[in-house]
């Protein structure tokens, strides 16, 4: 089961690291690496924060390696690639 | 190669934007109130120069709302002033022709002491991870360059509240090497409680509740300073591309010299009045030729005595005009290159504010300072004092360019 899906990740990083106004996070950004939707390595280290805390899950380093939606969502889920119903 | 300032923007207490806080300080209209950002009640020292009317969010695109102390809010706001205020398109320049240095105090500390606090009440998962650069003293230097794509000699002077004439200082270094455009000044603030303790450690600060009188500089009643948040970013630019552009040109830095006060009890003197001199010297001009002095104005009667003393030894009593318009902000710390935005406001128009509400000056302080309403004056050159704990003393000499450009002449 996945802890953490599309939408909630677009919530977080809206919430914490707010968005860039050239970008529309509600499309289909799943494999849109992070720099071009306006984030950077810090902004995913604050969404890791209040992912962590928020949802009590444990990330190590990787998920801020990640360089998209979908790699992140996969490592946060513990190598579950998320399911097309989460996009 | 000289440098002159094309570009200013301003947040300031009684004014956010250069026009509201002119028209409001040659009104002698104040920004000092009593304290509302933080539950100040405990504290001896209740009054502050807070900026009302600023919503980050009206200014600044969101990604930049988690990462940004407020002090970086006003000075993002203050620099897109500045750089819209010159004209300049910083993309058809050289990609390493636009520097910025700026001055700090203390750095962002609202933002730092908020996530030390989280720290340390809820645990390291609750810290932002802004906070690894959002309460540095080089932040607004770093937050500018970033927004504005300037990639020139960067750099950030921390003389407490002397930084910010420093830093135009050295800006004016970077131009006479070669950058044609520096983005330059200070922006402050600590309005916070973290920030506000140690000014009252250093026993400067004024204990007066009232707001009229809680800033008093040269005048008998002086009773300490108010700190303030806000400040100015100016553009400096080489005097020959602002030519060649046809830009606006406010005034030349003409003079520049920073001294440092000998170590209490050794005996020897201020180095304010060694300051000033430098300054002078650096400009090429006498004191004869000084029309007005934008004082520091600390309103701590010793440290007003040391000042009025340097500028009656330098140009005679009652010699020059002297205000003070700070004490309608509070003293903004590297904020202070505020004073050398007014100075060239003051320039330009012709007109010298008040230093509001001082009545006049103390008895003892045998100089002219310029009280109650603007003064007409025709101004040609200013000279700039800012003082910081510890020492510092800094002047500036700001010479307005005679020549009117054909946009000058347009614009009129």
């Amino acid at each position: 089961m996945s802890v953490l899906d599309l939408p909630t990740l677009t919530r977080i990083l809206r919430e914490n690291a707010g968005v860039d106004e050239s970008v529309d996070l509600s499309g289909d950004i799943l494999d849109i690496p992070f720099p071009e939707l306006g984030y950077d390595s810090l902004a995913l280290l604050q969404a890791i924060g209040v992912i962590q805390r928020d949802l009590g899950v444990a990330l190590d380093d990787d998920a801020a390696s990640a360089e998209t939606p979908r790699e992140f969502l996969t490592v946060v889920n513990g190598g579950e690639l998320p399911s097309a119903g989460n996009a | 190669m000289t440098a002159v300032v094309t570009g200013i923007g301003v947040a300031a207490p009684n004014g956010l934007g250069t026009d509201a806080y002119w028209q409001a300080t040659l009104a002698g209209r104040g920004g000092l109130r009593p304290l509302t950002r933080f539950d100040a009640s405990s504290y001896p020292s209740r009054v502050a120069g807070e900026i009302p009317d600023f919503e980050a969010a009206e200014h600044l695109p969101s990604r930049l709302l988690p990462q940004t102390d407020r002090m970086t809010r006003l000075a993002l706001f203050a620099a897109e002033g500045a750089l819209g205020d010159a004209g300049l398109r910083t993309e058809e320049l050289p990609r390493y022709g636009v520097g910025v240095v700026t001055a700090a105090s203390g750095g962002g500390v609202e933002f730092g002491q908020r996530e030390l606090q989280a720290l340390w009440s809820q645990g390291k998962e609750h810290v932002s991870a802004y906070q690894s650069f959002a309460w540095f003293y080089a932040v607004n230097s770093g937050q500018i360059s970033i927004r504005h794509g300037l990639r020139g000699p960067s750099g950030v002077l921390v003389t407490e509240q002397a930084g910010g004439i420093d830093a135009l200082g050295h800006a004016r270094r970077h131009i006479r090497r070669g950058t044609p455009v520096v983005v330059s000044g200070g922006v402050d603030g600590a309005l916070c409680p973290w920030g506000w303790v140690p000014q009252i450690a250093t026993g400067l600060l004024s204990t007066t509740t009232d707001p009229e009188r809680a800033y008093l500089p040269f005048a008998s009643d002086a009773g300490g300073y108010v700190p303030g948040e806000g400040g100015a970013i100016l553009v400096l630019e080489d005097d020959e591309q602002a030519r060649a552009r046809g830009a606006r040109r406010y005034g030349e830095v003409a003079g520049y010299a920073a001294t440092l006060d000998p170590a209490p009890g050794s005996g020897r003197p201020p180095g304010l009045l060694r300051a000033v001199r430098l300054a002078l010297d650096d400009a090429g001009i006498g004191p004869d030729e000084v029309d007005v002095v934008f004082a520091d104005g600390a309103a701590v009667p010793e440290l007003d005595r040391i000042e009025s003393d340097a500028l009656t030894e330098l140009f005679g009593p009652y010699g020059v005009p002297v205000t003070v318009p700070k004490s309608m902000t509070g003293r903004l710390f590297a904020g202070a290159a505020l004073d050398t935005a007014t100075a060239l406001l003051a320039i330009r128009d012709g007109l010298i504010p008040p230093t509001a509400p001082v009545d006049g000056p103390a008895a003892e302080h045998r100089i002219d300072l310029v009280t109650g309403a603007p003064r007409p004056a025709r101004l040609r050159t200013a000279l700039v004092l800012a003082r910081g704990y510890g020492g510092f003393n800094s002047a500036l000499v700001l010479r307005g360019c005679t020549d009117t450009t054909e946009s000058e002449e347009t614009t009129r």
